[in-house]
């Protein structure tokens, strides 16, 4: 009972795979029992919903339902890309998704090694603890914290324009440049601390004798950072770049809808921001189900690309999948 | 080797360079730890300052001109407490569902003689990978008449993979195997064995999902949004999106403040009071994480290091 697969390898009595399959069921049924649950509810709630992707090639009318609609062929796909914005829409995506992978990739690690390398305990843990803060607060209060601390009249702002008499200052909030810089540094705030944790506990798994070893050859720290430290943490490095790399085309909708004003509206405008307008509030489901699709499409065919890249660039030893 | 470490004559000197590089180090996480406390410091401030100090841009750090003027005008406005009721509610809920889930899903992948864990586990992997986005899954629960029902909040479909995963590896790595078979000798079902030795054993790594499930919950908003429309029904951050969003022409504020203040109130002036709903919303998100925060390390290392 407690142990079945032992007894099943021992005795060949079992002809087939079917048969020790049969065995293992009976033995652990109960497993199978507790799966079945969730699994019931995932393909439920999240997989029988995909037939509804079809709309993307329908034209989607709410008295005919998702079986009902009218077949259109790609005609959801012609419009979208007939759409004199379409580029800017992409672009935007593109941008602030390829500058967050930029800008957001390197901070943690920097974060993390220096966590690792400085020797003050109190000031490494006090590190730690501030920085995961920001990680918990939600969307809505953090965009609502960009248009109260930035707003230069009652903001953070208003000391520094009271204190040096400036005159000419610009709202940053409703600026259509400042607004990628904002999107994404805002984003470096709220995610440095808990970015890096990865990092930390990984280069602290690294074995001490190692480090030791190192110290009685000679090396300073930061050839030890650099011969040591590094090293465990380059596969970690490859696997989070290519996760993130799937999502350049997938900016989230929560935080650019809710930055989104009159003034920044032509930088802000992302494929999740406009599918959601089409989509939802615009009522045109299936051209709003299209645009959709083609993003999922084309982020999952990055991912592989990206993943066979790292596959090539390391022989092998890099890739995820 | 363990005598070298032992002898404190032989322990090696750091060299100069090696305190350069402590010190340069030791500044980079005191900026670091400015850069993201100053922002907390001067919300926090700015709640407990009075409006008039805010606009003359005499707070920097601290509280100008001491008042909980702001703190009353929120716990006066009836929708926050409409919303806390609700987002507690949907919090209590939606915990309990994701990590029954998890639980469930956890313990037989880290069962090493179960056979049909590699399929189980490539469904629930491919979840997050496919889905249905956005649109249809929203057509889909329109036809099935939920809108503006609590059936989408209550049901969201996805089942925390990442969690799964974590936990999985935290049984499996974390509790020794003879643990589970001493039990099955003695009799023990599987049920048990999840309850006896999973639920206490793996307690700083559970607790640690359970906060990462909290966080998720308090913090939703874009399900609320689209699936609501009865605002009886509406979750804390879709009260707050008017007040937090209305950067520029502010006029969710402004839409509060004519429903609810008096002529003198508004000569008071009210932009303390986002300052106030950003402290009162996210402490008790806070307050739950130090908490946590003891288990954290290593819960959270159990489950990515040997994953």
């Amino acid at each position: 009972m407690a142990n079945p697969t032992v007894r099943i390898e021992n005795q060949s009595v079992y002809s087939s795979r079917m048969e020790k399959f049969w065995a293992n069921f009976k033995a652990n049924w109960q497993l199978h029992l507790m799966v079945c649950l969730p699994m019931f509810y995932l393909i439920l709630f999240h997989y029988v919903p995909m037939y509804g992707i079809q709309v993307s090639f329908k034209t989607f009318s709410p008295r005919a339902g998702i079986w009902g609609s009218e077949w259109v062929g790609l005609k959801n796909f012609d419009k979208f890309f007939g759409y004199y914005l379409w580029k800017e829409v992409v672009w935007n995506t593109v941008a602030i998704a390829g500058y967050s992978l930029l800008v957001g990739f390197w901070p943690p690690i920097i974060l993390a090694l220096c966590i690792h390398i400085n020797t003050g305990k109190i000031l490494k843990k006090v590190t730690q603890r501030v920085s995961y803060v920001p990680h918990f607060i939600s969307v809505v209060v953090l965009v609502g914290m960009i248009n109260t601390v930035l707003n230069p009249v009652t903001g953070f702002m208003a000391y520094f324009i009271r204190i040096f008499d400036i005159k000419d200052y610009v709202d940053i909030r409703g600026s259509r440049e400042a607004f990628r810089h904002l999107y994404v540094w805002t984003g470096e705030w709220q995610g440095l601390g808990w970015s890096s944790i990865l990092y930390v506990s990984t280069l602290s798994s690294v074995p001490a004798e190692l480090h030791e070893a190192a110290k009685i050859d000679g090396a300073s720290r930061l050839r030890r950072v650099w011969s040591v430290d590094l090293p465990t943490l380059l596969p970690l490095m490859a696997l989070q770049f290519i996760l993130s790399s799937g999502g350049i085309l997938s900016v989230g909708y929560q935080k650019a809808y809710l930055m989104q004003n009159a003034m920044n509206h032509e930088v802000s405008e992302v494929i999740s921001t406009y599918v959601y307008k089409n989509g939802i509030r615009a009522g045109d489901a299936s051209f709003g189900s299209a645009v959709g699709l083609l993003q999922t499409l084309i982020s999952t065919c990055l991912v592989f690309f990206v993943n066979w890249i790292a596959d090539l660039l390391s022989d092998g030893e890099y890739g995820v999948f | 080797m363990a005598s070298l470490t032992k002898n404190k004559n032989v322990k090696i000197k750091d060299t100069f360079g090696d305190k350069v590089l402590n010190w340069f180090t030791g500044f980079f996480l005191i900026f670091v730890i400015a850069i993201v406390a100053y922002p907390l410091m001067f919300v926090i401030s700015a709640s407990f300052s009075s409006s008039k100090a805010l606009e003359a841009g005499k707070v920097f750090m601290f509280p100008v001109d001491p008042t909980l003027y702001a703190y009353q005008f929120v716990l006066g406005y009836e929708p926050v407490w409409t919303g806390f009721r609700n987002t507690i509610f949907y919090c209590a809920w939606g915990v309990f569902l994701d990590t029954f889930l998890t639980l469930l899903v956890a313990y037989p992948l880290s069962r090493p003689n179960f056979a049909g864990k590699r399929a189980y586990t490539m469904v629930f992997y491919l979840s997050t990978r496919i889905g249905a986005g956005l649109i249809p899954g929203f057509l889909l629960r329109v036809d099935l008449g939920m809108y503006d029902t609590l059936w989408p909040i209550l049901f969201p479909g996805a089942v925390a993979v990442g969690n799964i995963l974590v936990l999985r590896t935290a049984i499996k790595s974390g509790i020794p195997g003879e643990l589970f078979d001493a039990a099955m000798i003695d009799g023990a079902s599987h049920f048990q064995c999840m309850i006896t030795l999973v639920l206490p054993l793996a307690k700083a790594t559970l607790s640690v999902l359970v906060l990462y499930s909290l966080v998720g919950h308090w913090n939703e908003y874009f399900n609320a949004m689209i699936y609501l429309s009865n605002k009886e029904l509406y979750p804390l951050q879709l009260v707050l999106r008017p007040v937090m969003t209305a950067g520029a022409g502010s006029q969710g504020i402004n839409a509060a403040e004519s429903a609810t203040s008096s002529q003198a109130q508004k000569d008071e002036g009210l932009e303390h009071v986002r300052y106030a709903l950003i402290v009162i919303t996210t402490a008790p998100i806070i307050v739950a994480y130090s908490f946590v925060e003891k288990y954290f390390e290593k819960g959270m290392m159990m489950g990515s290091v040997k994953g």
